[in-house]
């Protein structure tokens, strides 16, 4: 009777049933389940359980991501090397982008991040299931990616992990962990990191692998972020076309870029049903919005050259969705179900909101000019509220219904009496 | 997404009818592997029938029999403690053998030894058309069908000493595997219209029976009832989904229920004075090698049919009802006093290696998150009662409202219940809904949580509260 006949599975299984109780549990859980989806049966109600699991939604939305990632990793050094040595005349992608001297500036750079990321974020999740006895929950291998697609190339790493054990400790341990939390996790990672360490995050010399290091050298280029160009009321001409700022050949966090990337991940989190369409479509429109508006008080003349906020009230309205986060942030963090609008007709409103909000924060914010990431969060705090309204708009309803209703006569206590005497 | 066609259409008996077209959109059809096919056969005789009392949710039993005596079948074995008139009959002639208690000596199961000669106890038949709505109520209570006629709200047997506005029939089922009840009825139209008629004297509102849009229900042929064609796919055919559209229920009102297959029994006993417990169950399932229509009675051995024709599986899950709603009972469990359908799927205690990420093709998904089977909408599938993962918290949003067809929300009702939230369950809709609601719902939850439970501890706490 060795132990050597037995599958791993076998072994897994007795070893799970062994820790069965035990305060690491959890932690064998995890990676049990990650290995195997577990021999659990349906034990109360329906007897039988669509396929789909936490697990894999949560996979989709990785899935969606890794182009993201991929196209990020070539941008660092991208980025980098036009930095130092100028723009490539006839940009080529497969010559000038796709290239192992770009993918190794991500390798050394963004995925440095991602572990970081992970391993930090992933360390607190099970510390905190061991000491609650809960299973780890999945909330944090998507948040664990988004993490460094949006923070600035150069984020210290230490940094990064500061602020991912803040996120996961305040946004979403003390409220009870995955599916509890009120801010999106990701998000308060990124706000830890604005308002902690702001000359880290923002102006212009963060955005491009050692952009601080050459700050100050007479050839260097400026790596600084269209929006940011914007919000200075930049003089010169930039250098980007409409179709770098779409298929991400601009700075800018490490995966906000790619426009057309997200644009693709968005789709594919539309056609597998994971992410809310409603709020996409809304958070577009609602930016649009507010661009044609900015863009028509410019045309009407009330905002001149002189006004600090001409530079971005000018910007074509719709060339709001391919610049900085804003498409990034619609698609990927937006559509977080846990911290969006629960209803579907919430999700209209609170996708507009973002959407529009956003671009108002980009064109009054002179210190930073990117407003997605506070506009999701503010309406993160207001996503209930939504839902309360449109929620009592049904309740309403019902009541109405009942007041309108035929109201029986009560049945006499004599008539109680004669059946029960049958 | 509903819509109303009001249109009038005149019988051959020259009566009015208003019938309703109702179109459900919202849903989802589970087509599994192992449909009954329509050939009954005759079940074994079971030696031993059972009442489970765990099929009357909220029931105080009191027992009128001691273990070892005689009964006839139809002859009352207990009442129910709070309307001490509603009897609940025996199925079947014989010897009361064993009465099942579980803790605090509450009664489980009844089991009766039955006689190799059936004797009936008969009660005085009533004159239809003269009968009082007092004297068939009084009839329906001495006779044992009482317990077939159930409420809403709470899902309890209804309460006879409350008018209702109005009672529900579901004519056709759309539960997966659920018995094809055009093909269980057929034949029945004196009894069905007998059941009929007299439960049109209990209400001051109408008799509604839904029936398939598509088919061709043996409903249509009743008179005193209002019909209504309802189609779309499953929970079309749950009575809560017709309901909801057809006159849904507030606060304070009560609606009666009743198991179309259970007029059958009802309406068998108001023409003949006898409580027949004879059944036609759809065996099915993919553990089932030839599943197929069986005649049995209430409380038999499953064992007499289950094994009829062989079995696919050596580990399989036997259910007393459908995959979504059925109760859970063993291989030499008995037939339950409402169910239609016995189902058996195999057991699926296994691992999956990497079954959260690798394509799937052989399960059912409402997402395309890497799940094929919108690929093949007509597809049936063998599925087992795995769970597909574990539980969690809420978190996706908007799933639910996919499949559930009903003017409520229903991850806020949840969520109510779950917080025992006693306000916002009555003003979110609970005393519209049953557990069996929940069911498909709870079928493609993500986060793997138990809905149908849920909704039921939250009704039994609304009742106690509220009551």
């Amino acid at each position: 009777m060795s132990n050597k006949r037995l599958t791993f599975k076998k072994r897994l299984h007795i070893i799970k049933h062994q820790l069965r109780d035990k305060k690491l549990a959890p932690a064998f859980n995890a990676f049990h389940t990650f290995l195997f989806t577990p021999d659990e049966t349906t034990h109360s109600g329906g007897h039988i359980r669509a396929a789909d699991d936490l697990k894999r939604t949560m996979n989709t939305v990785i899935l969606a991501l890794v182009p993201v990632l991929l196209f990020s990793m070539f941008n660092a050094g991208y980025q980098h090397y036009s930095a130092v040595n100028g723009f490539p005349e006839n940009f080529s992608v497969w010559n000038d982008f796709l290239t192992w001297d770009n993918f190794w500036i991500g390798i050394i750079k963004v995925l440095p991040l991602v572990v970081v990321s992970y391993g930090v974020g992933l360390l607190i999740e099970f510390i905190f299931a061991v000491i609650k006895g809960h299973e780890v929950e999945e909330g944090y291998l998507v948040t664990g990616m988004l993490v460094p697609l949006i923070v600035p190339i150069d984020t210290p790493l230490w940094m990064l992990a500061v602020a991912v054990v803040f996120g996961v400790i305040i946004g979403k341990e003390v409220f009870g962990g995955t599916g509890m939390n009120i801010l999106n996790p990701a998000l308060t990672i990124r706000a830890f990191l604005f308002f902690a360490y702001p000359t880290w995050m923002s102006g212009d010399k963060v955005w491009v692998y050692q952009g601080m290091e050459r700050a100050g050298t007479p050839d260097a280029i400026s790596g600084e972020t269209i929006l940011g160009y914007l919000a200075q009321n930049g003089q010169n001409e930039f250098s980007y076309t409409v179709s770098d700022m779409f298929f991400g050949f601009i700075p800018g966090s490490v995966g906000e870029t790619s426009t057309f990337l997200i644009l693709l991940g968005g789709l594919f989190l539309i056609f597998s049903k994971i992410a809310s369409w409603r709020i996409m479509v809304s958070a577009v429109a609602g930016a649009l919005a507010m661009g044609l508006i900015f863009n028509g008080v410019v045309d009407a003349g009330w905002i001149t050259e002189s006004s600090k906020f001409y530079g971005l009230m000018s910007f074509d309205f719709w060339k709001h969705l391919i610049v900085g986060g804003l498409a990034f942030g619609i698609v990927y963090m937006a559509t977080d179900p846990v911290t969006g609008s629960q209803t579907n007709r919430g999700k209209w409103i609170y996708g507009f909101l973002i959407g529009f909000i956003s671009v108002m924060i980009r064109v009054f914010n002179p210190a930073y000019p990117e407003g997605v990431f506070l506009a999701i969060l503010l309406m993160n705090v207001f996503a209930p509220t939504i839902d309360h309204y449109v929620v009592r708009a049904n309740v309403n309803k019902r009541l109405k219904r009942f007041k309108n209703a035929v109201v029986l006569p009560k049945d006499t206590e004599e008539a109680k009496l004669k059946v029960e005497t049958i | 997404m509903w819509y109303f066609w009001a249109h009038f259409s005149i019988t051959d008996k020259g009566f009015h009818f208003m019938s309703k077209d109702i179109r459900i959109k919202k849903g989802l059809n589970i087509n599994l592997v192992g449909a009954a096919e329509p050939t009954t056969s005759k079940a074994a005789l079971s030696n031993v029938y059972a009442i489970n009392l765990l099929d009357f949710h909220g029931l105080t039993p009191k027992m009128l029999l001691k273990e070892g005596a005689e009964v006839k079948a139809g002859e009352a074995l207990f009442y129910n403690k709070n309307v001490e008139s509603m009897m609940f009959v025996s199925p079947v002639s014989g010897e009361l053998v064993e009465i099942e208690r579980g803790a605090r000596r509450k009664i489980l199961t009844l089991k009766i030894l039955a006689d190799k000669k059936q004797e009936y106890h008969t009660h005085k038949t009533l004159d239809l058309g003269k009968a009082s709505a007092a004297d068939i109520k009084k009839f329906l209570l001495k006779s044992g069908c009482w317990p077939f006629i159930k409420q809403r709200p709470y899902d309890f047997i209804a309460d006879p000493t409350v008018t209702p506005k109005a009672i529900f029939i579901s004519g056709f089922n759309t539960g997966p595997l659920a018995a094809d009840l055009e093909y269980v009825l057929a034949g029945k139209e004196k009894e069905l219209q007998a059941a009929l008629s007299a439960l049109g004297k209990l209400t001051p509102g109408s008799v509604h029976v839904s029936i398939n849009a598509k088919g061709n229900s043996i409903f249509s042929q009743m008179e005193g009832i209002e019909l209504h064609k309802v189609s779309g796919p499953h929970p079309a055919g749950l009575v809560g989904t017709q309901i909801n559209k057809i006159d849904p229920i507030n606060k304070g009102e009560r609606v009666w229920t009743v198991g179309a297959a259970d007029l059958v029994i009802i309406g068998e006993a108001l023409l003949t004075g006898k409580f027949n417990a004879e059944r036609l169950v759809a065996l099915a399932g993919s553990s089932i090698k030839k599943p197929q229509y069986y005649k049995t009675k209430i409380g038999a051995e499953v064992s007499t049919f289950l094994y009829a024709s062989g079995v696919n599986d050596k580990h399989f899950r036997v259910i007393n009802g459908d995959v979504l709603t059925g109760s859970k009972t063993r291989q030499d469990g008995y037939l339950g006093f409402y169910n239609t359908t016995v189902t058996a799927i195999p057991e699926g205690d296994d691992y999956e290696f990497f079954g959260w990420n690798k394509p799937v093709f052989d399960k059912i998904s409402t997402t395309r998150a890497l799940t094929f089977s919108w690929l093949q909408p007509n597809k049936k599938y063998d599925l087992d009662t795995n769970t597909n993962g574990e539980h969690r918290a809420f978190v996706v949003t908007g799933m639910y409202e996919e499949v559930f067809p009903m003017d409520i929300y229903p991850l806020q009702l949840l969520k109510a219940c779950m917080v025992k939230d006693l306000d916002e369950m009555e003003q979110l809709g609970l005393y519209e809904v049953i557990p069996e609601d929940f069911s498909l719902t709870e079928f493609i939850c993500i986060s793997k949580q138990p809905h149908q439970q849920i909704i039921r501890e939250g009704l039994d706490l609304l009742h106690k509260e509220i009551g």
